[in-house]
């Protein structure tokens, strides 16, 4: 009884999981062609209203239209994380996977970096990072996805040395194929899944990074409209406008639990084997 | 043991090396011109260079390098540009905010969050376990900058029963100093609670899972007894280790909180100082960081070792 | 004592701050905004340290008074020579330095000279500029010899760094502040509060108020938590424009909306086509809708310029007809200039919340008109080194906040590039001339000048939005300076 639940739970936070990432991916997509109000121009006289029938969220202190905010910033947010996660899987998995074919000298040369890099509180050093270079988003894709690297040449390492002593790999290698090969045809299309779970992963990880830099003014900047931006707008605001805070954190919390419960579910489904761990 | 532990501190040390060697040289790069940023927009030409001379600016970078590190060593972390005190006062100063402030949200997040764990786990599947992991799973998602400005709206602007932002000083008292902690270290601990209720709940199934359990639980034991005699150590190493990562971020991650209720602790004080590039303020936190990242590491690695001592045969 | 007995006790006790019985608070907790990097103004250009030294702490041969006048300070009066060229300061006696030496001529000589020698590093060097020799005839009597005459000079010795400072302490000001003023520094927990407490050997009129806290509190929401609640009775410079309409309708605030002399501008690179051409510079003053900007970034706390002249001064003109809001009238000057389809430009915008949220609307109504511009935010650092010193920008937003700098327009290498022969001749009249009609008519002369030429567009002065416990007498409440007097500071009984 308990298992079947298990997977029912799986297959829901799954479910759930999936059309709230599509809801969000079609809000996104729809800014594109329209919003209930344009973002770029203001109304001075409007500012400040609170949620309404022509404001469904209200409008913020420029007079502009949240729920329109919302919406155009839906593209800083996915933008800046799903570039990060290509910058991080791009660079960490062919890493990941030298290592492990290597392994001596190159692997440990790979996880000493891996320390390293992790010995650096994140969030202060994108701050660093976007001091140097600049606040915008290129530059808050190029702070997150650093540490993007070594998570995914962790998770790319320890995969793959599981499966080069598995009988496959060492049939391959029987027949004299080389290091090279072996990786691309046998080691990386078994990789597949645990990649596209950590992938989902670090993607709602990339979104609340991004909130967190735009929010400390460093992330995407003015006249693109960002959650993180909008939040902190709303602080000074907070007194006068509590609408202004209150949407634009909903829309972080509810894409990054939807995307968590899409990469629970995935999990459970191509990987049952780490059901448990998070 | 001792091969393993001296191993790991090697180990390091060597990365705490190979940090500083970047952190000098990132900031190396950084645009801006802290004498000029002193001065202001009416200073003199000659009055900025003065003031570049003063601050020694005009060396050499590897011999810059090289007597900072020397100093470092000897626990000398050089003199603010700024502030123009010794940078150790500077960040003393700011470690009486975010050391309570860290201990408070670890202690609370471990305080609700293991009891909660060991509960879902033992009643898998139940509805209990379903609330507490679905209330977790939106914990996680919740940014914490974004909750706590909605713990100032609740309980600074609308109830008006605690400060909104701000630190009292440890001079002015101790509760007031603690009441200015309150809400960021809730703000802090939830997400963090999350984590460790969903790490606490699945390494003890992964353990309750195990054959030595059941042999145990074949052998008669009550399930009481086995969870907490028997489980609850061997699940305890995953739990251990997210709580050492929470710690160090703890320490520096909350800057982004710090800057929500604008507490002068060592985040807010390298967001400062970088905006002002008193760069050897920032060389000096980062280290002391990267440094506690590592010792934090090495300490959680050994006390794996004292949890489970098969680890001591191995490499 | 029965409980009948212990109640008409604790009556009359809640009764009696009613009654003269008890004498008035002495001590007062003071919001800022920005903590100082340090407490030396001679080595800083952050108006922070003014805000807690000035007047308070250090003090210099002359001093600015609440109505931006020229007062004596440690000089008790002075006299010139008949060529405008030699000043002689008779100094005021018994004067003690905090650490309890006495400050004397030799003090006046060491800090003139410190400030204007090869190793200064004085924020204001140009203010000594003028400056040829200082001599110390007696104990109590200091000559300076200037190069040229100078109308300005008793009023640049009134600047927060020109206060006079003793050599055994001079090196370590910053952190150990020894003036002569009446309050010292007692105690500075960095990122929280700095208090000082009156100095009982004062030489002058003794302050009223027995200790002062300056509470550092940089977020506009816990400014006005912290005021509601009491934890701060008053806030010199309120930092949250939204709120104010709150404590307006408070009895037990007052709200005292001042002037200072904070000219925000638009700067314009003019020698950088397009805004090389003073068409374009035209076009673009007159996109914008100053009131807007106003409203939308300061809550509509601000007055609206037409040049580069503080409101209040009694030489003001008002000139913003000139720039009049006219998007009509914008795209017909762009289209004689030769853009008519406007064109795309940068703005670059540092930190303060004038610049960032008032940036954003100008972008958007130059939108209007054909004008792209490019937002891009820089720290102070960056904007110094960019903007300010290499000139690499085409326009941004930036709040000239030092009092009587007028002449910025006329510096050869300021930042706006603007080169203009009548203007520098103007101000050279102008600081040859003293005080009278004839100075009033150079300046108003000047200012129609900068009206035409638009080397800026002009936006609004910043006002001095200052909230305190009503029952607070004595602060400041305009801002002639950027600084917190608290000298005559007292509760009412």
């Amino acid at each position: 009884m308990s298992r079947k639940f298990e997977s029912l739970i799986g297959n829901r936070s799954f479910l759930i999981g999936t059309i709230i990432t599509l809801i969000v991916a079609l809000m996104a997509g729809l800014s594109f062609l329209w919003t209930p109000y344009s973002v770029s121009a203001l109304d001075i006289v409007a500012k400040l209203k609170p949620p309404s029938i022509s404001h469904w969220l209200g409008t913020d202190h420029f007079g502009r239209d949240i729920l329109s905010m919302i919406m155009v910033g839906s593209r800083a947010s996915i933008f800046v994380a799903f570039v990060s996660v290509a910058i991080g899987a791009g660079i960490g998995v062919p890493l990941g996977l030298w290592a492990a074919a290597r392994g001596g000298i190159v692997d440990e040369m790979l996880m000493r970096f891996n320390d390293l890099i992790f010995a650096f509180p994140a969030l202060l050093s994108a701050v660093m990072i976007t001091a140097i270079f600049g606040p915008g988003a290129v530059n808050a894709i190029i702070a997150i996805g650093i540490f993007n690297i070594p998570v995914f040449a962790r998770v790319a390492r320890g995969a793959a040395l599981a499966l080069w002593v598995r009988e496959f790999v060492l049939a391959a290698r029987a027949i004299g194929k080389g290091e090279g090969r072996i990786t691309l045809d046998h080691i990386l299309p078994n990789l597949a899944n645990i990649l596209i779970i950590q992938g989902t992963i670090q993607f709602s990880l990339g979104i609340l990074a991004e909130a967190g830099l735009s929010y400390v003014g460093l992330g995407a900047q003015p006249p693109m409209p960002s959650w993180g931006r909008m939040l902190f707008e709303a602080q000074t605001m907070i007194s006068l406008a509590p609408h202004m805070a209150l949407f634009p954190g909903l829309a972080i919390m509810v894409t990054v639990l939807g995307l968590n419960l899409l990469g629970d579910g995935l999990r459970d489904f191509l990987d049952p084997k780490l059901r448990y761990m998070r | 043991m001792l091969s393993y532990a001296s191993k790991r501190v090697v180990i390091g040390i060597l990365t705490l090396l190979a940090a500083s060697i970047i952190v000098f040289a990132v900031l190396e790069v950084v645009p801006g011109d802290p004498a000029r940023l002193m001065l202001g927009m009416n200073a003199t030409e000659d009055a900025v260079r003065a003031l570049q001379d003063q601050m020694g600016f005009n060396q050499p970078l590897i011999l810059r390098y090289f007597s900072w590190l020397g100093d470092l060593l000897t626990g000398d972390f050089g003199k603010s540009y700024t502030y123009s005190v010794p940078v150790i006062d500077l960040i003393k100063e700011r470690i009486a905010v975010s050391l309570p402030l860290a201990l408070i949200s670890l202690a609370l997040s471990t305080i609700i969050a293991i009891p909660i764990g060991i509960f879902a786990a033992s009643r898998r599947g139940s509805t209990a376990d379903t609330t507490a992991m679905g209330i977790a799973q939106v914990g996680v998602a919740i940014p914490n900058f974004w909750f706590a400005l909605l713990l100032v709206y609740i309980f600074a602007v609308v109830l008006r029963l605690l400060p909104a932002g701000g630190f009292a000083g440890w001079e002015n008292g101790f509760w007031p100093s603690i009441k200015s902690l309150i809400l960021p270290s809730v703000a802090l601990a939830l997400p963090q609670a999350s984590i460790l209720a969903r790490v606490t709940r699945s390494s003890l199934l992964d353990v309750l899972g195990e054959d030595y359990i059941r042999t145990a639980r074949a052998k008669g034991l009550s399930r009481r007894k086995v969870l907490y005699h028997h489980a609850l150590r061997n699940a305890l190493i995953p739990v251990l280790t997210i709580l050492g990562m929470q710690f160090s971020f703890l320490l520096a991650g909350t800057i982004i909180v710090e800057n929500v209720f604008y507490l002068p602790g060592l985040g807010r004080l390298v967001f400062q100082a970088i905006t002002q590039r008193d760069l050897i303020v920032v060389e000096g936190v980062v280290m002391i960081l990267v440094a506690t990242v590592i010792a934090v590491n090495v300490l959680v690695d050994l006390s794996y070792a004292i949890v489970d001592p098969r680890l001591w045969s191995r490499k | 004592m029965n409980i009948w007995k212990a109640f008409l006790f604790g009556t009359a006790v809640a009764l009696l701050p009613a009654t003269a019985s008890f004498a008035a608070k002495t001590d007062l907790v003071l919001g800022i905004v920005l903590e100082p990097p340090h407490l030396d103004p001679t080595a800083g250009a952050a108006a922070a340290i003014d805000e807690i030294v000035y007047a308070n702490i250090f003090e210099g041969l002359t001093r600015i008074g609440p109505k931006g006048d020229v007062l004596p300070a440690l000089a008790e009066s002075w006299t010139k020579s008949e060529d405008g060229k030699v000043y002689t300061f008779k100094l005021h006696k018994g004067v003690k330095f905090h650490d309890g030496t006495t400050f004397d001529a030799d003090d006046v000589k060491f800090s003139l000279d410190r400030a204007r020698g090869d190793t200064s590093t004085n924020a204001q060097k140009g203010l000594f500029a003028a400056i040829d020799t200082v001599e110390s005839v007696d104990p109590l009597t200091v000559k300076v010899a200037l190069k040229q005459p100078s109308g300005d000079f008793l009023y640049n010795m009134a600047w927060g760094d020109a206060v006079i400072v003793a050599p055994e302490s001079a090196d370590t000001n910053k952190d150990k502040p020894i003036g002569t003023g009446p309050f010292k520094l007692e105690n500075w927990a960095k990122g929280s509060q700095i208090v000082i407490a009156k100095n009982p050997d004062y030489w002058g009129t003794p302050a009223t108020l027995e200790k002062a806290t300056f509470r550092i509190i940089p977020d506009p929401a816990a400014a006005t938590a912290a005021l509601l609640a009491g934890d701060v009775q008053a806030f010199p410079v309120f930092p949250s424009y939204e709120t104010i309409a709150q404590f307006q309708a408070d009895p037990r605030f007052k709200v005292v909306i001042g002037t200072t002399e904070g000219e925000t501008v638009m700067g314009m690179n003019n020698k950088k086509p397009p805004f090389d051409n003073v068409k374009v510079r035209q076009a673009i003053a007159h996109a914008i809708d100053r009131k807007t900007v106003i409203d939308g970034t300061m809550f509509g706390f601000g007055t609206p310029i037409g040049s580069f002249f503080p409101p209040h001064h009694p030489a003001y003109l008002d000139l913003t007809a000139e720039a009049a809001y006219d998007p009509e009238l914008a795209k017909k000057l762009l289209a004689e200039a030769g853009y008519a389809d406007g064109f795309k430009t940068t703005l670059k915008l540092p930190p303060p919340t004038y610049a960032r949220r008032g940036g954003e609307i100008i972008a958007a109504q130059l939108r209007e008109i054909g004008i792209e511009a490019e937002i891009i935010p820089v720290e102070w650092a960056q904007w110094l080194d960019q903007v300010f010193k290499n000139k690499n920008y085409e326009m941004t937003i930036v709040s000239h906040t030092e009092p009587n700098d007028l002449n910025i327009f006329a510096r050869d290498d300021y930042y706006f590039n603007y080169d203009s022969a009548p203007f520098k001749e103007l101000i050279k009249q102008i600081d040859a001339t003293s005080d009278g009609p004839k100075r009033i008519e150079l300046y108003q002369q000047a200012q129609k000048l900068l009206a035409a030429d638009e080397p800026a567009a002009f936006l609004f002065q910043l006002p001095k939005t200052g909230i305190w416990d009503a029952k607070i007498e004595g602060l400041w409440e305009n801002g002639p300076i950027q600084a917190n007097d608290l000298t005559a500071v007292k509760w009412a009984d």
